[in-house]
């Protein structure tokens, strides 16, 4: 009924052999690992010390100290080895293994096929499962190997960039920090010389990109947090009220929306945020009056004159 | 309370893990001192039982069976070392590094503790990773719908459940009962592959779209998954189809991007602007992202698509409302 004890069983029956090899590993570095405090450590160290084979003499209890910082354990022999894979564990890393492997130019082959059979073979029968999940993340990768090259050597890449949101291309300078691949899309992200700070680039909008032969300057690494995807919030965007018949439904799909309110008919009231002004007055003209700017009313006035005057050429001719 | 019963369950997991002989309940009883606490034998039978239970849903591989032949009414219980523990086999450092993107994969995303977990079993042979191939690449899956998590649940339990769905036309959830097969992650948006009770049919849902609570409906292991299904081409299927025909089309120099990128020709066009041929496979798509464009890119050919951009032109002019006086 608690699900917190057999959780912290299973951290305590993957920590001991851990730590167990790595005799005098400081507390820090092992409550890094195992994704707690130190104090939480501490605490279940202070656990494995009670216990121990039957007859719980003190001969028989696990033998763990860490006073000076740095943990040591004996006396683990039943539990030295590590519990077999669970399913979970096992489906997560291969899956995230197999997502990889089908990513060109994203790492050395040789490595990634031998890391998979090696990991089948740990994984036993739990393998099973993980035909069931499947992630696909490399379909539109750009120039993942160039970009990945000058990532590894440290070197500046010259780019030819693409914005859609300003539907121009553009020439700039880039030291790149990292290769990320949020909701299946790979960006570099990168000190951009042009803007004069750190840019995102989306690698299939990169049209061409040249290795140059300037270092790269080494940039403390952004902390950009991922976990919301990569659209980030600043107070200098643009936030439109829109109505969307039922036909536009889709777009609260695809945007990051900051409310959506269902009004009568299948209609909804949504709050969108966005960076680039020119890109919301695509979007409102591509839905074709599917959506109703209510708010900010200049929006609404600029989708207007747009439609009249793209209408006017038809009309003409 | 909690901390008391993680040492009894570690104690009960070293206790039969120490044995080579299968040990009858009343042995275990002695031998793991926290059941000594137990007032009654129907308390400790209880308290056994559930650990029993617990123990083998984490995956230690409990044993039953007796230790002589010719008496075996009573039943023992025990641990074998080599089923319990991961193969030896010796990941090198750079595999143990690859390993490390692969969890990584998971960071902000439901798998999150069994990826790290599962690390960290394989690096507790002592061996340290090298991952200066991989440094700065970071690849994220995430999991940010909230059926994940019980969808997943009943996918990777062969469980039938029922959800209320939303179909992109409509605003109205309707009940679905559904044997799911498979969960796949495409374009960063996961779907579930599965049978359809009500429609009788194989189906696809998208996970956002789930609109309310996942309920179980059957035994877990109920499910069938049909050999030689392929999840992922039933969740590619519902992308549009490779574009077959072309259109003609008028930009203003410079402009519309996107669309002279896959552009098959361009060539100079009226009053300075540019002509390009554009395939296309959906005449309404095209006519929606040309209509974006505005005044600065305009359909010469096909009609369909010409009419279509009219259409979608005079939908805004009447939905949009005049601001600033009457026009």
């Amino acid at each position: 009924m608690s699900p917190g004890a057999t959780e912290r069983l299973s951290r305590l029956l993957a920590m001991v052999p851990y730590l167990a090899r790595r005799q005098g590993i400081p507390l820090a570095e092992a409550a890094v690992e195992f994704g707690i405090t130190e104090r939480q450590l501490v605490k279940d160290l202070e656990l494995l010390f009670v216990c121990g084979t039957p007859g719980h003499l003190p001969d028989d209890l696990i033998d763990a100290e860490w006073d000076d910082g740095h943990v040591y354990l004996n006396n683990v022999d039943p539990i030295a080895r590590p519990l077999r894979l669970g399913v979970d564990e096992s489906l997560a890393l291969l899956v995230g293994l197999r997502a990889l492997a089908d990513v060109p130019g994203l790492h050395d082959r040789d490595a990634l096929e031998r890391t998979l059979a090696k990991l089948e073979a740990a994984a036993g029968e739990t393998a099973a499962a993980s035909a069931q999940v499947s992630v696909e993340v490399g379909g539109r990768v750009g120039p993942l190997a160039e970009v990945r090259e000058a990532l590894t050597s440290r070197r500046q890449v010259h780019l030819t960039y693409f914005v859609p949101a300003r539907d121009e291309t553009t020439e700039r300078d880039v030291d790149p920090m990292r290769l990320l691949m949020v909701d299946a899309r790979w960006y570099l992200e990168g000190w951009c010389h042009r803007a004069e700070e750190v840019r995102l680039f989306r690698l299939d909008r990169i049209e061409a990109v040249t290795v140059l032969d300037t270092p790269a300057v080494p940039r403390p690494a952004a902390q950009r947090d991922l976990s919301e995807g990569l659209f980030q919030p600043s107070p200098e965007d643009t936030v439109v009220t829109l109505e969307l018949d039922p036909g536009a439904r889709w777009v609260i799909d695809y945007y990051p929306v900051e409310s959506v309110d269902e009004l009568a008919d299948g209609q909804l009231l949504v709050r969108l945020r966005a960076a680039d002004d020119r890109w919301l007055r695509t979007l409102v003209l591509r839905l074709g009056g599917s959506a109703r700017v209510l708010d900010p009313l200049w929006l609404a006035d600029a989708v207007r004159e747009r439609a009249e005057s793209a209408l006017e050429a038809y009309v003409r001719t | 309370m909690s901390a008391q019963k993680t040492e009894r369950l570690l104690n009960l997991v070293i206790c039969l893990l120490s044995t080579r002989q299968f040990l009858a309940k009343d042995q275990i009883r002695k031998a793991v001192p926290q059941y000594a606490e137990c007032a009654t034998d129907e308390a400790f039978d209880r308290m056994f039982e559930r650990d029993k239970d617990e123990l083998r849903d984490m995956g230690v591989p409990l044993e039953t069976g007796g230790n002589d032949a010719w008496f075996d009414d009573e039943v023992g219980y025990r641990v074998d070392g080599t089923a319990y523990a991961v193969p030896e086999i010796r990941f090198e450092p750079d595999e143990l590094a690859v390993l490390g993107l692969a969890s990584r994969v998971w960071q902000q995303a439901s798998l999150a503790a069994p990826a790290s977990r599962a690390l960290l079993k394989l690096k507790a042979d002592g061996i340290e990773p090298d991952g200066s191939s991989l440094v700065g690449i970071e690849p994220r899956v995430r999991t940010s719908e909230p059926a994940f998590e019980p969808v997943y649940a009943a996918v990777r339990d062969r469980r039938a459940i029922s959800f209320p769905y939303r179909t992109s036309g409509s605003g109205e959830p309707r009940t679905r009962h559904v044997e799911p097969w498979g969960i796949v992650s495409r374009h960063g948006r996961w779907y579930v592959v599965g049978h359809d009770r009500d429609r009788a049919a194989t189906r696809v849902f998208r996970l956002s779209r789930v609109a309310g609570a996942v309920t179980p409906i059957g035994r877990p292991g109920e499910v069938r998954v049909p050999a030689g299904v392929d999840f992922r081409s039933q969740v590619a299927a519902l992308v549009p189809p490779q574009p077959t025909r072309e259109a003609l089309l008028h930009t203003r120099p410079r402009a519309g991007l996107a669309l002279r990128r896959r552009a098959r020709q361009t060539r100079p066009g009226p009053d300075g602007w540019d002509e390009i041929s554009v395939p296309f496979s959906d005449a309404e798509v095209l006519a929606e992202e040309v209509t974006g464009f505005g005044p600065d890119v305009r359909v010469v050919d096909p009609p369909e698509v010409r009419d279509a951009v009219v259409r979608l032109l005079r939908g805004v002019l009447a939905t949009s409302p005049v601001v600033g006086g009457a026009r």
